[in-house]
């Protein structure tokens, strides 16, 4: 199981905020944030998919080729992230992404993420052939080690484009 | 207002539990005609690029779709905006969903969230449903949150 570094900063949250269509200050404004119980700006929920960009195993970075900061061990059970990290990319779909939370993610929290494939099934597609699902489990630690968030991710391999 | 939470961290919640009732919606129009501008710099904030999303040629002549179409996360991000603008930040303890449809450039997209459960212990459960222009569903999920009782 592959682990990989995930540091949490503001530009990348303002970054992210910005992307979803965010204006609400306990994003980016830490003289706001500070003033409220979360004590500094906070991540959006959905925020921590982007660790993808410290994942070395990630297969949509496109042409980036910067190497993991640890030498890494290319897992196996590595599993497909956001939209797939398999070879067709015009067949695999992200079928639902599910988080758990145990704390709000903050800058200067250093992540550790791993990892691991969760289950596989298959249906039949609407207008024949199959549809094959799979679950991938990533896990998201503090520098103490304690679970901050759980993601879970599904992805889906179609038959062919998924027709409107 | 501190949220208890199940890790001890307060939340910083916008309405309590007590004053929320089952069947209680709100509505949010997430974005107004999509733009292709709008997808790249989701792209290069979640480092999702996928070609599928922003690659015109590819999604069309390589994958056979009509266009480049929104990554579901996307839409799952804004989605999450009609919740925490309601119930407030730092308070969820999970949010999922399913993607049921494409998310097309030039689309707008309405999130509806509706209180499912509200426990003694500040404990809420909302469903979300987010809707295209056509009023088809794009993405439907719930989240959890711990609120002030």
């Amino acid at each position: 199981m592959a682990e990989h570094d995930f540091p949490i900063d503001r530009t990348a949250i303002l970054t992210f905020a910005a992307a979803i269509g965010e204006t609400n200050p306990i994003y980016w404004d830490d003289a706001f944030a500070s003033q409220t119980p979360l004590g500094d700006v906070i991540a959006p929920p959905t925020f921590g998919i982007s660790s993808a960009h410290w994942n070395p195993d990630y297969g949509l970075r496109g042409p980036r080729k910067i190497p993991a900061r640890k030498a890494v061990a290319k897992s196996a059970e590595s599993a497909p992230r956001s939209g797939g990290g398999g070879p067709n990319l015009t067949r695999v779909l992200h079928a639902e992404q599910r988080f758990e939370y145990k704390k709000p993610l903050q800058p200067g929290m250093r992540l550790t993420v791993s990892t691991h494939a969760g289950k596989s099934w298959e249906k039949d597609g609407k207008r024949g052939g199959k549809l094959v699902f799979t679950e991938g489990i990533t896990e998201y630690r503090d520098e103490t080690g304690e679970l901050v968030l759980v993601a879970t991710s599904v992805s889906v391999i179609t038959g062919k484009a998924v027709d409107q | 207002m501190t949220a208890a939470k199940p890790s001890g961290s307060s939340g910083f919640a916008k309405c309590k539990a007590s004053e929320l009732a089952v069947g209680d919606t709100r509505e949010l129009v997430l974005v107004e005609n999509l733009s292709r501008t709008q997808i790249v710099m989701y792209a290069g904030a979640s480092g999702d690029f996928n070609p599928i999303h922003h690659d015109e040629v590819f999604a069309t002549k390589a994958a056979g779709y009509p266009s480049v179409f929104a990554h579901g996360m996307l839409t799952m991000g804004m989605t999450g905006r009609v919740v925490t603008d309601w119930l407030g930040d730092g308070v969820l303890t999970e949010y999922g969903v399913r993607f049921v449809k494409q998310v097309w450039p030039g689309d707008t997209l309405t999130a509806k969230a509706t209180i499912a459960a509200v426990g003694a212990d500040g404990a809420v459960l909302v469903d979300v449903t987010t809707v295209n222009q056509a009023g088809e569903p794009v993405v439907t999920g719930r989240a959890k949150a711990v609120l002030p009782r």
